[in-house]
């Protein structure tokens, strides 16, 4: 079955067409013919629901690089089908509200291609089985992200929004990629499913723990995980398309599924329990709790989303608790706190994505989402309003809405966590139930600053009396899809229930049979404790959001300079001083000290290796005898290489190189290596037209008047280099320790079809290592082409504007 | 390079170029079985170029062979990287290449394969590179 491993490949494929078709139909906005892509994808992947549902995955292979055993292996599990659901489903509704959303006057192009660039990526995430694979597209979905964040480059705050973002995750990536390696040398293999069937071998392992540690680096950088979190408000500058998208309802949700995925493997010690559900805890308050005091409508949400994040977190930690003794009755309600955090994903993907979508439309017409130059818009924007309450009330876990009977699920399961007795949580467990209760009274505070602050009170902007505030219909019909769902959800919570979130369960607790009728979702419990600290947060939130003015100046006691940011910003820029005045130590600009490095590090470097390992023996017994042809050429060579020493003009030793050049083409010759002659005839011919090309800008040829110490030195290490390539040369030709090349000229003609064996073995054999090199020197071309032309720029306007 | 009036350079030039890449095609076609490929008829095609730019100044050369050899190394080395993944639709690990030798009326039995896409990459890549840069330094007198 193809299906999976071009689902991935189609956005990628899709994105390359972008250009021509945009060329092709330039009345169109292009985002009409992206909007098939995902759409495709979401109804292909629909029609997996029945089977997924009845507990079976499909799983797709193919060879990548085979010597080194990494192969391209998609797996589709119900967990992946969640979020392989999200990202087409999400994906088709922001595109379709993309399309009202920037004009064609925006760089469309760009845009989408950097869109569908992401959506390959994250498909890529979650359907790989493969960790290099996997890591390659996380790393892609940080890069892609980093292009949006910076879509309106010209403004600051969005090029530091977005190197913030990618240095954060990219190197929480690194970490990642760093365990992936461990986790490699653990089990030997890199296929997350026969991972997660030799667990059981590996949990006493040295690595075992620093490699959880690093990967959890990698899942919270990703998620936005206190301390982690300060990327995501800033990459609110990105158009709010891809807030939506990407920095609420998918891409930092990669973390997630990097935890949810990774549980069955580390879950069920103290260490990953601690830290994930302590991690998301506190995120979960840090988050809620300054997002009361954003006055920027999309910063608000930001930190929101932040908070929501640590919320899902903190529920798969309480769920790992379950794999701490293995199956039994009472592991069952710490698998509901997972069940709970796959359905509170989805659902706040829906009401996020929906108030993403509103205030974007918002900040379209009003041209502010600063909720002080806002308000009293509900007469205005009907429609709008609705779709924001319907999306905060949900957030802030009121019924009749699809955040009500999440919110309840996780009070149920921090209330759970509290009555453990293991990981020492009889002394701390409390503390879980308290925070998330303090907690969420804050969420319920930000989400009647939305909706009040915005809709209600008096309108401040200017009149205009025939202007149409409630957008056109087109970018109203995604948020409107998104809270029916909202409201579908909380209605008919079990058919998600059933068929999405029951099938990923069993991939996460695969030594478990569990039994669906232990996950159903109701909205009434009867009076129970849950119940009680929903209208408590009702009661206290609200007398916090009535007499918000009198306590704001709590924050004041968190100053922006003692911040995490803060912190960001110094490290920033110490590592930039730093490694400014490195780089000056040693960059002195004369090509003869780079030289000197160059030459000292090989004659260190491979001569080291060849007498440490005691490499340097040959025997000269065995080679052929010197031909007197042969010592012509060696005179010429060192009459020439003497000769150049002693050169009046620079043009003179021009040409004496270029005779030691031809020389050297003249011994392939006599070596039967016509190839190789005639590459060494070429290459000399165009160098010494380089040369001579370079000959204007060269300095006067004179004699050197460096102290003679200087000159010893210099000498030495000539003598040096020289030695030691002759002596590796002489020891090369004796030893024979790989297999010999010329084995395969004889069955060049049968693998490669043709008998030429050098471009046999360029072409096919080695065809890798001529392809990287043929980009290496592409690089090199395009390195010296901008080298070249960035000068003639030098001194002229600055083209950065703010 | 500024324009020249050497009329014997010129006279030479014009014919000496159209031998030089006759030589370069001969070259890349001949490396399948004998000496040749890819990577050396790119170089030998860049002398060529080289040589036209040498001799005539760079406005006449691009009037009448409209290049941009920065997209020529970029089309070469897409080409290169795309036959490596014809491969992976067949099934088969990055990079495989297939052949097939069929006889043709006129010229004899010849053998077709992707590795000669591949080396075409090659050999284009190696043309754009060295000729931007031997032009990018030439600009820069």
């Amino acid at each position: 079955m193809l299906t999976i491993n071009l689902a991935i490949f189609i956005p990628f494929l899709a994105a390359i067409f972008i250009p021509f078709i945009n060329n092709r139909f330039k009345q169109t906005h292009i985002g009409w013919f992206i909007l098939v892509v995902p759409v495709v994808l979401f109804i292909a992947l629909l029609r997996f629901i029945p089977t997924i549902a009845r507990g079976e995955t499909y799983i797709n292979s193919s060879q990548w690089i085979p010597s080194y055993g990494i192969e391209f292996t998609t797996y589709l599990d119900g967990l992946s089908m969640i979020f392989g659901l999200l990202i087409t489903g999400i994906g088709s509704l922001v595109i379709l509200y993309s399309i009202y959303y920037l004009s064609t006057k925006e760089s469309l192009t760009h845009f989408y291609i950097y869109l569908l660039l992401f959506m390959g990526a994250m498909l890529g995430v979650i359907f790989s089985d493969n960790l290099m694979a996997l890591y390659v597209f996380w790393e892609l979905t940080s890069i892609s992200s980093f292009l949006l964040i910076a879509f309106w480059y010209h403004r600051k705050q969005s090029r530091y929004g977005a190197k913030k973002s990618l240095l954060i995750t990219v190197s929480g990536g690194f970490a990642m990629l760093a365990s992936f390696i461990m986790i490699y040398a653990m089990t030997g293999t890199l296929s997350i499913r026969e991972i997660a069937s030799s667990i059981d071998s590996i949990s006493d392992h040295a690595l075992f723990i620093p490699a959880l540690i690093l990967l959890l680096i990698g899942a919270f950088t990703k998620s936005a995980q206190f301390p982690f979190h300060i990327w995501l408000p800033d990459a609110m500058e990105a158009p709010t398309p891809v807030s939506a998208y990407l920095h609420s309802a998918t891409m930092v949700k990669a973390g997630i599924y990097l935890v949810a995925r990774f549980t069955p493997i580390f879950g069920g010690g103290d260490l990953w329990f601690w830290l994930v559900s302590g991690v998301g805890i506190i995120t979960l308050f840090v988050g809620s709790f300054f997002a009361v005091k954003q006055t920027d409508l999309k910063a608000l949400l930001a930190y929101s989303t932040v908070s929501q994040l640590g919320m899902i977190m903190s529920m798969l930690g309480f769920g790992s608790a379950a794999l701490h003794a293995g199956y039994s009755p009472k592991s069952v309600v710490y698998t509901q706190a997972v069940f709970a955090a796959l359905f509170h994903l989805v659902n706040h993907s829906t009401f996020k994505g929906a108030l993403f979508m509103v205030i974007g439309i918002i900040d379209l017409q009003m041209g502010t989402r600063d909720i002080r130059r806002l308000g009293g818009l509900i007469s205005l924007m009907p429609v709008s309003f609705t779709i924001a309450m319907i999306g905060s009330f949900s957030m802030a876990g009121l019924p009749p809405f699809n955040g009500f009977l999440s919110k309840e699920m996780f009070f149920t399961s921090a209330l759970n966590v509290s009555n453990l007795d293991i990981f020492s949580l009889n002394t701390w467990g409390t503390l879980f139930s308290v925070i998330a209760w303090g907690a969420s009274v804050f969420t319920f505070v930000y989400c009647m600053i939305i909706v009040f602050k915005t809709f209600f009170g008096e309108y401040k902007g200017r009149h205009h009396e025939n202007k149409q505030f409630e957008p056109p219909i087109g970018m109203l019909i995604s948020p409107i899809i998104l809270g029916l769902f909202v409201v579908g959800i909380f209605f008919f919570p079990n058919l998600v229930g059933k068929y999405l979130i029951y099938p990923a369960l069993g991939h996460i607790f695969p030594s478990m049979t569990l039994q669906l009728d232990a996950y159903s979702i109701t909205a009434w419990h009867g009076f129970n404790t849950e119940l009680m600290m929903t209208i408590a947060i009702v009661l206290v939130g609200g007398f916090l959001y009535l007499t918000l003015h009198r306590w704001r100046g709590v924050y004041r006691l968190f100053p922006e300079t003692r911040s995490f940011d803060a912190v960001y910003n110094h490290s920033l820029s110490g590592m930039e001083k730093g490694s400014a005045k490195l780089t000056k130590l040693y960059m002195t600009g004369f090509l003869r000290d780079y030289l000197v490095y160059i030459y000292l590090f090989l004659v260190a470097v491979t001569g080291g290796v060849f007498i440490y390992t005691g490499a340097f023996s040959f025997d000269l017994s065995q080679d052929s005898p010197v031909s007197s042809y042969e010592w012509i050429f060696v005179v010429i060579i060192l009459t020439a290489g003497f000769a150049i020493l002693f050169a009046k003009s620079r043009l003179t030793a021009i040409l004496l190189n270029g005779v030691i050049g031809f020389s050297i083409a003249f011994f392939f010759v006599l070596f039967r290596a016509p190839d190789l002659a005639l590459t060494q005839t070429i290459i000399e011919t165009v160098t010494t037209v380089l040369f001579l090309l370079c000959f204007y800008f060269l300095p006067e040829w004179k004699k050197e008047s460096s102290p003679p110490s200087s000159k010893i030195t210099n000498m030495l290490i000539s003598v040096a280099v020289g030695l030691i390539f002759i002596v590796i040369g002489l020891s090369v030709n004796s030893g024979n320790l790989f297999e010999q090349v010329s084995l395969f000229f004889e069955d060049a003609d049968e693998l490669a079809g043709g008998n030429n064996i050098v471009n046999a073995i360029l072409g096919d054999f080695r065809a890798f290592d001529t392809m990287l090199e043929v980009v290496v020197l592409f690089i090199g071309g395009i390195g010296v082409y901008s080298i070249l032309k960035l000068k003639k720029w030098k001194g002229e306007e600055n083209i950065e504007g703010d | 390079m500024k324009e020249t009036n050497d009329v014997i350079l010129h006279m030479v030039t014009k014919v000496v170029v159209f031998i030089i890449l006759t030589l370069a095609i001969y070259l890349f076609i001949a490396g399948h079985n004998q000496p040749g490929g890819g990577f050396i008829s790119g170089l030998v095609l860049s002398s060529a170029f080289v040589l036209l730019y040498l001799s005539f100044d760079v406005e006449t050369v691009n009037s009448g062979l409209p290049l941009n050899f920065v997209v020529v190394a970029a089309v070469g080395v897409f080409l290169s990287v795309t036959t490596g993944f014809l491969a992976i639709f067949n099934g088969k690990s990055f990079l495989t290449h297939t052949f097939t030798s069929k006889t043709f009326p006129l010229i004899g039995k010849t053998e077709m394969g992707t590795v000669t896409l591949f080396e075409a990459g090659v050999s284009l890549a190696v043309v754009g590179v060295v000729v931007t840069i031997i032009l990018g330094i030439s600009e820069d007198v």
